[in-house]
């Protein structure tokens, strides 16, 4: 879905990874912590779970039983951003969407991540014949559009968060596998990994112990973009009307109600949302950039 | 230049095929496999058995992936139960359309792309560069649909310049309401700006920094002509790769604006067989663009390694 993607593939597809310079210890923590606009998304990142997940303990509102009477009212006392088409509350709405959207995003992402992670790590690992037929899979399922798999993929299973995790994990893990595959590419032939051979050490447990601990400067760079891009699948897909059913919501699916809504000039239904997608989206880029500089990795890495 | 074009065609007829197993696997991954989410799930086991007789789906896996697999390279994509006519007639109805409201996009995408990215590798870290940057940026993390909607609430709805909906019928039909394509268009673009941009932007920072640069500006050479002389010329070679191979992406976006806008191409073809559980259309639809991604990431390829022989050598580890 992300041109995200894409601008990993050349570099993967030329060579084996120029090998990422970590600096040691916490040096990339101090390193992210000067990058200003980082920061910032990490606090809107913040702010967004406590604002989905904390909130509706504060701002108390009825997300499950519509109120036809009450419905499509402008911002005013006592609804600080109007209400919706069957009568919800639109703040309220926002944050329990909010809720059903992070959790489908941090779910994909990390099943995408352990997913890419462990195939490319074995690809690259291994190599010859095995890894040529991996990385062809890889390239196979690439080649299929995201949102036409998924919109296949939506209507075979109904959707629900577990099958959302799953449905969005399952179409993204293609990216990390090429990076993580570079990675371990270029780590099998260091010398400590060739010493671990020798020493008779089994190919798992240099997996797990060499390859992908050494690449853990990539693979948190991408998780954060894993988790700005499933957002943004979730969030179309929703809007497709092949989202989550009613009375749950997401961002993506207030939006679709609102498109409705356009030429009424009832912009609460709109503007909200959008904001909503685009503010975390842009901040876990922005997050995703500041790691990415302060692993010392290169912009290709993404 | 041989031995690197057998290579990579090999590779890709490899990817077709494993698409086509992919594609066969998600055909059978029906619930109650092809013929009942065909014929519904009160379809009695003697109309079942006969439809699997009918097409092929009889006989261990392999016999039936064979099968199908003959019929997909003779042009039979399967027939579409929903809108009784064959996938391959509704896909040439539409293609054309996409293609052209897809390539009117990509294209004033890369003339808009190609200079900003320039001029922001050019400028970087100053003023220029921080803005479009962040324009672009924004522009990035926005979905699609939304760009679609302020479009609409904009310039459909207040201001009520171009009308909100895309121009229906055939694809002459569309050709002549020029007027109704403006937002399609526009939204198809400005997303793959976004994405271009960036991707050009860094392309070009790699190519300021190569030695080349710094060898062709101490002989003397004038900033013009290492910008167009020297560095135009090798960073065209990642665009043409990137345009081989941002086609899912350009895919994904074109289907939700047809969707937005109810242009009458392929994407909106797919999303209405998508709600009618009309199985053949989508997969049809989903091994056209897959087999275009793989023919237009290998031209991409083909024409990387005609720009820059460094690629043809080192396409041998990969």
């Amino acid at each position: 879905m992300s041109l995200e993607n894409v601008t990993t593939l050349g570099a993967a597809e030329v060579g084996p990874a120029t090998d990422s310079q970590q600096p040691p210890g916490r040096l990339w923590l101090s390193t992210f912590a000067r990058n200003r606009l980082a920061v910032i998304g990490l606090v809107v990142i913040v702010a967004l779970l406590l604002f989905s997940f904390v909130g509706p303990l504060f701002y108390h509102t009825d997300q499950i039983h519509t109120r036809l009477a009450m419905e499509t009212l402008p911002p005013g006392k006592g609804r600080p951003l109007g209400t919706d088409d069957v009568g919800y509350d639109e703040l309220g709405r926002l944050m329990v969407g909010g809720q059903t959207m992070l959790e489908v995003a941090f779910g994909a992402a990390a099943l995408a991540v352990v997913l890419g992670v462990l195939w490319g790590a074995v690809a690259g690992y291994v190599g010859g014949f095995i890894d040529g037929l991996m990385m062809r899979i890889v390239d196979a399922l690439l080649a299929i559009p995201a949102l036409l798999l998924l919109l296949f993929l939506a209507t075979v299973f109904r959707p629900s968060v577990p099958i959302l995790i799953l449905v969005v994990g399952v179409t993204a893990w293609l990216v990390p596998a090429r990076l993580i595959r570079a990675e371990a590419l270029s780590l099998r032939s260091r010398e400590y990994v060739l010493a671990a051979k020798t020493m008779g050490v089994r190919a798992p447990t240099i997996i797990f112990r060499h390859i992908i601990t050494n690449s853990i400067g990539t693979i948190l760079v991408n998780a954060t973009f894993q988790i700005a891009d499933a957002i943004l699948v979730v969030a179309a897909l929703s809007f497709l009307g092949l989202g989550i059913a009613p009375p749950a919501t997401n961002w993506g699916a207030m939006l679709s109600d609102g498109l409705n809504f356009t030429y009424s000039g009832f912009w609460w239904l709109t503007y909200p949302p959008g904001v909503a997608i685009v503010l975390t989206v842009l901040a876990f880029n922005v997050v995703g950039d500041g790691l990415r500089d302060a692993f010392g990795l290169d912009s290709k890495h993404g | 230049m041989i031995r690197f074009l057998l290579r990579r065609c090999a590779q890709a007829v490899v990817v077709l095929l494993l698409v086509s197993v992919i594609v066969f696997c998600l055909l059978h991954l029906l619930p109650g496999g092809p013929a009942r989410a065909i014929l519904g799930v009160h379809a009695t086991p003697t109309a079942v058995a006969a439809f699997n007789r009918e097409n092929g789906l009889e006989g261990p896996l392999p016999v039936q992936y064979w099968h199908w697999l003959t019929g997909v390279l003779s042009g039979n994509l399967g027939f579409s139960y929903v809108q009784n006519e064959s996938v391959a007639s509704l896909l040439g109805q539409r293609l054309p359309k996409t293609a052209f409201l897809a390539g009117i996009s990509v294209v004033l995408a890369v003339l808009i792309a190609v200079p900003v990215g320039f001029y922001q590798a050019v400028r970087r870290h100053r003023a220029g560069d921080y803005i479009l940057t962040t324009v672009t940026l924004v522009l990035y993390s926005t979905p699609a649909f939304w760009v679609a909607i302020i479009l609409i609430d904009v310039f459909a709805v207040r201001l009520h310049v171009v009308p909100a909906e895309a121009p229906q019928g055939s694809f002459s039909e569309v050709l002549s309401d020029p007027h109704a394509l403006v937002l399609p268009v526009l939204t198809i673009t400005l997303v793959t700006v976004a994405a271009f941009s960036r991707y050009i932007r860094s392309s070009v920072l790699d190519e300021l920094a190569q030695e080349y640069v710094r060898m062709a500006r101490s002989k003397g050479a004038g900033s013009r002509v290492i910008l167009f002389g020297h560095v135009l010329r090798n960073a065209a070679g990642p665009v043409v790769t990137l345009l081989g191979l941002s086609l899912p992406f350009i895919v994904s976006g074109t289907l939700i604006t047809e969707y937005v806008f109810n242009y009458p191409g392929v994407g909106l073809l797919a999303f209405n067989a998508a709600t009618s559980q009309d199985y053949p259309v989508i997969l049809g639809v989903v091994i056209v663009v897959a087999a275009a991604t793989v023919v237009g990431s290998l031209l991409a390829d083909i024409t990387h390694a005609v720009l820059d022989p460094r690629v043809r050598t080192a396409a041998g580890i990969a």
